[in-house]
């Protein structure tokens, strides 16, 4: 199945075989020769207004999806611009792929128009990349990408391409193998370390089931559940984690960390064992490292060896996929409860029930009539329901959104943990909605990140791609605020936005095609997110105008212990005053 | 010259004889902050494998990560950490000595002791090639230093284990690709 045709035809070609159905892209000068065979592609591309929301679009649509999101650029700044979301994906294990036009190859090096090293400035923030100057490398390369963003742990692929090689007349061949004699991702467990780790479970009185992003990526929410269910054991779910097991279930402590819930925190913190399932101990999670979890054991599975040990000392490191290593737990589990042995959890179920009743997660209703942003993100859960996507910014909408919009199933919940990039909600919800055009997705964002990026607004508009956005408007750079709150004696120093006043949301929406709402009492609100829910045809945008000083608890100060997370301002729960057993190590 | 071993480790590092591999190397290193001691590359018996000999001083742990993330290179094939007492180690070193009439003779003697070479003689220099191992090499520049050296070049140190044993016995057998789904 060997044909002539140009370069541009060849990578067209190329990622139609890989599976594309989507590009997220601006053409440009260098990458225009593919542009034109793409006229005439089954793919759909959806022109976007900057590189950067093609990036995040295409972390969206993966994310969604499970499915490797693509975009494309041009050389130079339309390359550099796609610089954030490659490092986003990167911290996040998304797989996509960026496509990117190079100058021609005589010209490379020559600080020619449009000239910039994208493969130098992406190899620390991408799984890896390619250059391809001669034609015939295109499809093999673009063969190799894919499957390189998609197997092992995910990740961004850039695949930049001279304009000379897509000029060129060229052989268009589709590999049915590829040479990656470096690349043998190891997906299956060892059996010996699953034995281990089931005789630790099965030892231990306090677990804990640490969940990260890595059970959403490896698809094995349903086996995860099936793990808790047989234990009992306690269950955390990180930011990266939210919906691998479900907000609703009685096991479930909510999630860890800088603002996680006292008993997701308490749990981890007084456990015996850890078990940590593709989450990478990051300092969000663990606090001041020497504190945490001090008498814990740890069990850390992942399928990258290099998170292994990495943070945290290991007892027993699992390498394999998540999905492989928790059906294993779970046939192991099995074998040795139909023997009679099963772990007994017991007081610690309770010890932490108790903790979890005691210090629910909450918020405080504004005395002056204002509108509480947690209020507006719980009702937002409760309408819009458990099977709406939900794409956030970063910052306090963020941890509000984590926190109170209640989520039960994977894949709904998108975010940038890693790397935390404003700007990253609008075009995420963008690619999300394409890759799931029947599913409701909102963007929930902040006042300053929906400054970034909300010109991809036209690009959903004009493509029928009708996502709605809930603008959390405190008018300030509010997670900054709220330290400087903190820890700067309210000096507020460069935070205040003034976006209640400019821009007007509601008629920056319109102007964008959309429809704008706005809402700032708490009897408005259920009307207008159900008003919103109604409007399908085109985006809808509500600035809902909430309480600017609100603050997001619990929190544990950055680079403090997790023993000092503190509830509200000034009040540290008290978790072990109550208890039965003794857990302190 | 020579850090205490606990902390030097000799990496040899099998690469794809591709361009950029060394940029990721070296940038890999440099980012997660670790130095590099020395680095030598050239190719190997397969054309399209190269082999790195990577010199670091870290602790035992972060070396582990260190190998770890080199691992995740999709260049890098494969990474063994050298025994020094189990390998053999070399480095080249090229050096212009002041040598005159007068003094030349004791020049020749050092060159001969350490079993080293005249590769170039000049009316009042001399260049000396001498291969061998970090410490030799120090003593040699320690006993030619009185007479004064012009300049200095040395490799970074190559090495390989001792035995039959290769460390490139490998398959570089292809990775078949799961059919791609029909075009949409």
């Amino acid at each position: 199945m060997s044909e002539q045709m140009t370069g541009a035809q060849s990578l067209v070609r190329s990622l139609e075989a890989a599976g594309t159905e989507h590009i997220f892209g601006i053409p440009g000068g260098a990458i225009l020769p593919a542009y034109d065979p793409l006229m005439d592609s089954s793919i759909r591309h959806i022109l976007v207004r900057h590189e950067q929301g093609a990036g995040h679009a295409a972390q969206g649509y993966a994310a969604a999806t499970g499915r490797v999101g693509v975009c494309m650029a041009t050389s130079g700044p339309g390359a550099t611009n796609l610089v954030t979301p490659l490092a986003d994906a990167h911290m996040d294990s998304v797989p996509i792929v960026a496509v990117t036009g190079q100058v021609g190859a005589a010209q490379i090096g020559t600080d020619a128009f449009q000239e910039a090293d994208i493969r130098g400035i992406t190899m620390p923030i991408t799984k890896h990349n390619f250059l391809v100057t001669d034609p015939a490398e295109i499809p093999r390369t673009v063969a190799e990408a894919f499957h390189i963003a998609s197997t092992g742990r995910p990740g961004p692929v850039l695949v930049d391409v001279a304009k000379s090689a897509l000029q060129a007349m060229t052989t268009f061949a589709w590999p049915t193998e590829l040479s990656l004699p470096g690349y043998r991702p190891v997906t299956r467990p060892h059996s010996k370390q699953i034995r281990e780790a089931a005789k630790l479970i099965l030892e231990s009185r306090r677990p804990v089931l640490y969940v990260g992003g890595g059970v959403i990526r490896a698809r094995a929410a349903r086996e995860l559940r099936v793990l808790a269910e047989l234990t009992g054991m306690p269950v955390v779910t990180t930011l990266m984690a939210r919906g691998a097991f479900p907000d609703s279930h009685p096991q479930h402590l909510g999630m860890p960390g800088m603002h996680g819930t006292v008993a997701a925190v308490a749990g981890l913190q007084r456990s015996d064992l850890i078990i940590s399932l593709g989450a990478r101990f990051d300092d969000r999670v663990t606090g001041n490292l020497d504190s945490f979890a001090p008498g814990a054991r740890v069990i850390h599975a992942d399928i990258d060896p290099a998170e292994i040990g990495k943070n945290r000392a290991v007892d027993v490191p699992i390498v394999g996929d998540c999905r492989e290593v928790i059906s294993d737990l779970v046939v192991a589990l099995t074998t040795e409860a139909d023997a009679g042995h099963t772990g007994d959890y017991e007081a610690w179920v309770e010890f932490l029930a108790g903790v979890k009743k005691k210090y629910p997660l909450g918020y405080d209703t504004p005395t002056d009539g204002g509108l509480a942003p947690q209020y507006v993100l719980e009702r937002l859960g409760a309408i819009a329901g458990p099977e709406a996507i939900y794409c956030a910014g970063v910052g306090q909408h963020q941890m509000w959104a984590a926190q109170f919009v209640g989520y039960e199933h994977p894949n709904t919940w998108i975010n940038s943990g890693g790397l935390g990039t404003m700007g990253y909600s609008v075009p995420a919800a963008m690619g999300a909605k394409v890759g799931m055009p029947d599913t409701t997705v909102w963007s929930i964002d902040g006042d300053g990140c929906f400054q970034m990026t909300n010109q991809e607004l036209a690009t959903c508009a004009i493509n029928d791609i009708p996502i709605k956005v809930a603008i959390i408007n405190n008018e300030s750079l509010g997670m900054v605020r709220q330290w400087q709150s903190l820890f700067y004696n309210e000096r507020y120093s460069n935070t205040d936005l003034h976006s209640k006043r400019i821009p007007d949301f509601v008629k920056l929406a319109d102007a964008y095609g959309c429809v704008g709402l706005a809402c700032d009492s708490p009897g408005e609100v259920d009307a207008t997110i159900q008003k919103a829910m109604e409007i399908n045809d085109v985006p809808v945008v509500v600035d809902f105008r909430v309480h600017r000083d609100a603050m997001v608890w619990p929190m544990v100060a950055a680079g403090t212990s997790n023993d000092d997370i503190k509830y509200a301002r000034d009040l540290a729960p008290k978790f072990d005053d109550d208890a039965d057993l003794e857990l302190r190590p | 010259m020579s850090a205490p071993s606990t902390t030097r480790h000799t990496l040899s590092v099998l690469v794809e004889n591709k361009p950029g591999v060394l940029t990721r190397i070296a940038g890999l290193f440099s980012r997660r902050g670790y130095n590099i001691d020395s680095l030598a590359v050239g190719p190997t018996e397969h054309p399209e494998v190269s082999r790195m000999t990577i010199v670091v001083n870290v602790e035992e742990s972060p070396l582990e990560q260190v190998t770890k993330q080199l691992n995740k290179l999709v260049e890098v094939i494969k990474i063994v950490e050298l025994d020094p007492t189990a390998s053999v180690n070399r480095e080249l070193l090229l050096v212009k000595v002041k040598a005159d009439v007068e003094n030349r003779g004791q020049v020749l003697d050092t060159v001969q002791l350490f079993r080293a070479k005249v590769v170039d003689i000049a009316p009042d220099a001399v260049t000396i090639q001498a291969v061998g191992n970090a410490d030799k090499l120090s003593d040699l520049l320690r006993v030619l230093e009185p007479f004064g050296i012009r300049e200095l070049v040395q490799s970074g140190m190559v090495a390989i284990g001792r035995g039959s044993r290769s460390i490139s016995e490998r398959n570089l057998r292809p990775v078949a690709i799961p059919a791609p789904p029909a075009a949409g």
